[in-house]
């Protein structure tokens, strides 16, 4: 009991002194509380209404599109822009008020900087108007005081020199949607774009470059008081493509009026050296937002100037596709380079009789004489003795019905049919389906670019992939070498056998394109025409027994295609040209394409490339510190 | 008359027990959940998310007082080793399948909730702790073989929690363990003693802290040389504070946007809420309540007659104490940012919870304040 008393005294006396330490830190907070909320408080209520620090994040110039002289084909330009910081007014709406008594905004620019408030946090800044002229600028400043929370920024201007001319390749930028801008905090600084088409959607992250971080202290009017710390970023990259701007604008006006597509390749190393689509549109547009009026437009075109049709346009291939046929034939050994087939205008197959384009037929032809006259019952013999899946399998290897590896999202791959896939869709393959494939018609969709693809290949034996990216920073990429590309898997005889037909063709009396013979010393032209009917219109012509295309309106008319490489004795160029309802390859294409290869050769674009230096770094004084993002 | 007094504990009937139950103390805890709920509206800018919920969790917390407190203290008193054991066992498996949050390994899930095992060793290290020494003698604390078990007990939780790791958690651990043993009556040069060894080693400790942990003592040491990275918080946290005032910017008028850079602002930083809106008035309220829950602790404890209930109610008393300490002076800028809540208040249901459980043991020696656990001093050595 004793013991008890005794340790209950010293658990008292401890308890005490635990207490007593207790109620001294108590108090020390106490009075730590009262330093900071009053002794203090002065100096911190000061910080918080006036002082924070943000952090800016400094947004990189996006990266330079270069042609392969180094002409640049999509820059920057810089712009100034009034933008508000909700944060920094109390009264959001009178200043918007008092800002469009000096500078009125459309009921359009309200509703959407209405939309913008509700949804952007409030230290984000919302462009009031953009690409500011100097007179605007000028009021604004002087009426600064009045305009609590509204800046004046720089910010840059996506600039197309080429235009129209390159849109299709070159693509273009748009703003941001909501969800990206979510994603990737950098995208919601004001004018950041993203490509939306072509190489500019293509090479989007390289040419974005990395976010810049500046941390500041600002005060309550968003001036910086000083910075604290600075990560530099990344100017987005500078790149080269392998398009001759030059020629490019040659080859457009070429095409002038029509609507159409012409794709021009280094046949060695398959870089994209002129890529035409006509008609076009205007690229810059997209950077400040399309009209209503304007997008109507666009789409409601019959000639779709918002399609590259050199990538995304699938026609059937037509005679340009009897070369593949009679590699297909050599391969399987179904026919040999001088084996005779007979042509007496038509091939009856069952009770069904394919025409022969000639009504009153060739005469025995051996494979160099039918791709000369472009003779189908010669195709449709091959064809029928060949088979599809043989024939798609060479289609192939040339790129056919395989979606190139070009740098175009846009680009697709087409059709060549073969026997499982017609019976996935639940249909029995024919052996009338085989003889009208042999001469490019039935299921085939075929782009240009492939086209061009399958010449450039045929040409020089090499599986050439079509590319547009010549160098990223200065660094050449791989496949500008010809070695880079490994030799097609088809026996050189069966290549010159396809050669010499396309040289026949051309230059040899009687072949069907002498409108594409060159005029040019010792240089020779070697191609092939096709036409193509636009399929559910030529049954019914059939039926009514008239094939004057000519007269029927013109979106029923037949498409015209040329395929060509020059020159014949050391290949150096493809170019495929599809002119829709041209009505015939002979007539309307052949020229177009003797006219676009005579300036290729001239211009010898493959040997016109900048030399591949590393472009000097853009300095970081250059990136806009377009707005304040508070991290965090 | 000691005997009576036995034997009126043991006929305790539910009702009568409900009844001693200390209304005023449960009054008082509701008083600073209702804080909370306040301070919750406020950062969650309306009853969601977090101030209902935690009105709710609130109401849950309060069966497990009742419950707890209700429970014979001579229970307690014998489950307290088995509970140590459930608790290692919980930071074992917290080791092995616990949750990674933050680069730290503190919860299990169990079915859609949380559990925080560090939180709940602390209570079961007290109860064990007080469970060993309620026997010993004034000569008995003075073996040193006598303190070597509860020491090891103490080290073993306090080593798992370092490496999980939670270095404010694992210091308070070790904090209110001291407390128990220099209530105990361990003397005082020992802890002098511990002290000096503590002192000599921090360098060397400091060499194996990790990073962050390093960054944290690094930036209370200077604030202003990191304005962006962790002196952040307690910049922003400072100036939430000090733009309060005396008076503060009146409730839900608290600088939002400024406070929209504070992580966490609904679980550490809360008070810094309270502060801004309400004022340095706002916050001696919040710190005078929170005195009388201490206090009221402190009577607890000293009013208990058994040694088992009064090393419970200190031990339970200095880990609530604590935490509000650690709480408050981190968000001063006092001591260096450490990731503890303020019980009751912060938003969170683990804690919460586990706060509830504490202070139903606190009751439960104040109801049973009369009744003596076994005794076994009589026992031989």
């Amino acid at each position: 009991m004793r013991r008890d008393t005794n340790r209950t005294r010293v658990f008292t006396r401890r308890a005490l002194i635990l207490g007593g330490i207790e109620a001294l830190a108590l108090g020390g907070l106490a009075a730590k509380l009262y330093q900071v909320q009053v002794a203090d408080g002065k100096r911190y209520a000061l910080l918080a209404e006036s002082n924070r620090v943000s952090a800016r994040l400094l947004a990189p110039p996006r990266g330079r599109l270069l042609d392969r002289t180094g002409t640049p084909v999509a820059g920057n330009r810089m712009n100034w822009r009034a933008v508000l910081v909700a944060e920094q007014t109390d009264d959001v709406q009178g200043t918007l008020a008092r800002f469009s008594d000096l500078i009125p905004l459309s009921d359009h620019e309200r509703a959407r900087i209405d939309r913008e408030l509700l949804h952007s946090r409030r230290f984000i800044p919302i462009i009031l108007r953009d690409f500011l002229e100097w007179d605007e600028m000028a009021l604004i400043e002087v009426n600064a005081p009045d305009l609590p929370g509204i800046l004046i920024d720089a910010g840059t201007t996506r600039l197309y020199p080429f235009g129209a001319t390159l849109a299709h390749v070159v693509g273009y930028v748009a703003p941001p949607s909501e969800d990206e801008a979510e994603d990737e905090p950098v995208l919601a600084l004001p004018g950041m774009r993203v490509g939306r088409a072509a190489v500019e959607k293509y090479h989007d992250l390289a040419l974005r470059g990395r976010a810049g971080l500046v941390q500041v202290e600002v005060n309550a009017v968003g001036r910086v008081i000083r910075e604290l710390a600075r990560e530099e970023g990344v100017p987005g990259a500078e790149i080269t493509l392998t398009i001759d701007s030059g020629l490019q604008q040659d080859v457009t006006a070429t095409l002038a009026d029509e609507s159409a597509s012409a794709v021009v390749l280094d046949a060695r190393n398959g870089e994209v050296l002129a890529m035409a689509t006509t008609p076009s549109f205007d690229p810059s547009l997209f950077n400040s937002g399309v009209t209503q009026a304007q997008w109507n437009e666009w789409t409601k075109n019959r000639q779709t100037p918002l399609i590259n049709k050199a990538v995304a346009g699938l026609y059937a291939p037509g005679s340009t596709f009897k070369m593949v046929v009679a590699m297909a034939g050599l391969t399987a050994r179904t026919i040999t380079p001088n084996e005779r087939i007979f042509c007496p205008g038509y091939l009856d197959l069952g009770d069904t009789r394919f025409h022969c384009w000639s009504r009153y037929g060739h005469g025995a032809l051996d494979l160099r004489g039918g791709l000369k006259n472009s003779c189908d019952v010669f195709f449709y013999e091959v064809a029928r003795r060949t088979g599809i899946d043989a024939i798609a399998a060479m289609a192939n290897r040339f790129g056919l019905g395989v979606r190139p590896a070009i740098e175009l999202p846009e680009a697709r791959a087409g059709l060549v049919p073969t026997r499982a896939w017609r019976e996935r869709h639940g249909h029995h393959w024919n052996p009338g389906d085989t003889v009208v494939h042999g001469i490019g018609q039935g299921f085939l969709e075929i782009a240009p670019v492939q086209l061009a693809t399958m010449v450039a290949r045929i040409a020089t034996g090499r599986a050439v992939e079509p590319h547009l990216t010549r160098s990223v920073n200065g660094t050449l990429t791989p496949g500008a070498d010809p070695g880079f590309w490994p030799a097609l898997d088809v026996p050189a005889p069966y290549l010159h056998a396809a050669r010499e037909g396309m040289w026949a063709v051309v230059n040899e009396q009687g072949g069907t394109a002498p409108l594409a013979r060159l005029d040019l010393p010792g240089v020779q032209l070697a191609g092939k025409t096709g036409s193509t009917q636009v399929r559910h219109v030529s049954r019914e012509a059939r039926e009514h027994g008239h094939f004057n295309s000519e007269s029927l309106p013109w979106e029923f008319r037949p498409h015209a295609l040329f395929v060509a490489f020059a020159p014949y004795d050391a290949p150096r160029y493809a170019l495929a040209v599809v002119v829709e309802h041209g009505n015939a390859g002979a007539q309307r294409a052949a020229p177009l394409a003797r006219a676009i290869m005579t300036d290729v050769l001239l211009r010898d674009p493959a040997n016109r490339s900048a030399s591949p230096v590393p472009p000097s770094p853009v300095r970081a004084e250059a990136a806009t510190p377009a707005a304040m993002v508070q991290t965090r | 008359m000691m005997e009576r007094r036995l034997y009126r504990a043991e006929a305790f009937g539910l009702a009568a027990k409900l009844r001693s139950v200390s209304w005023l103390y449960v009054t008082l805890l509701a008083l600073l959940a209702a804080v909370g709920y306040v301070a919750l509206y406020s950062a969650g800018g309306g009853p969601q998310p977090f101030a209902n919920r935690h009105a709710l969790r609130f109401a849950v917390g309060l069966v497990i007082l009742l419950a707890t407190a209700l429970t014979d203290l001579r229970l307690i008193q014998r489950l307290a080793w088995p509970l140590y054991g459930l608790g290692v066992g919980l930071l074992l498996a917290v080791a092995r399948f616990g949750h990674v949050g933050k680069g730290a390994q503190r919860w299990i899930e169990i079915g859609a909730f949380q559990l925080q095992p560090s939180e709940l060793m602390k209570i079961f290290l007290v109860l064990a702790l007080a469970s060993w020494f309620r026997r010993a003698s004034w000569e008995r604390v003075g073996n040193p073989f006598f303190l070597l078990p509860p020491a090891l007990a103490s080290a073993v939780p306090v080593v798992l929690i370092l490496k999980q790791p939670n270095l404010g958690t694992a210091v308070i651990t070790a904090l209110v363990a001291g407390v128990v043993f220099f209530a105990a009556g361990v003397r005082w040069w020992k802890f002098a003693l511990i002290a000096l060894t503590i002192a000599l080693a921090a360098p060397l400790a400091y060499h194996h802290l990790h990073d962050y942990q390093r960054a944290r003592i690094e930036t209370f040491l200077h604030p202003e040389s990191d304005p962006l990275g962790t002196g952040y918080n307690i910049i922003q946290s400072k100036i939430a504070l000090g733009s309060g005032g005396l008076w503060g910017k009146g409730f839900l008028h608290g600088t939002q946007g400024h406070l929209d850079f504070l992580p966490e602002k609904q679980t550490d930083f809360i008070f810094t809420v309270l502060a801004e809106e309400f004022g340095l008035i706002g916050a001696l309220s919040l710190l005078g309540l929170i005195t009388l829950i201490i206090a009221g602790g402190f009577v607890i404890a000293l009013r208990a007659r058994d040694p088992f209930g009064r090393l419970v109610a200190i031990g339970i008393t200095t880990n609530y104490s604590l935490y509000v300490f650690v709480n408050l002076a981190m968000v001063m800028g006092a001591i260096p940012v450490g990731g503890v809540p303020l019980p009751l208040v912060s938003h969170g249901g683990s804690a919460l919870l586990t706060t509830m459980f504490g202070f139903g043991l606190l009751l439960s020696v104040e109801v049973h304040r009369d009744a003596a656990s076994e005794r076994d001093e009589r026992e031989p050595l």
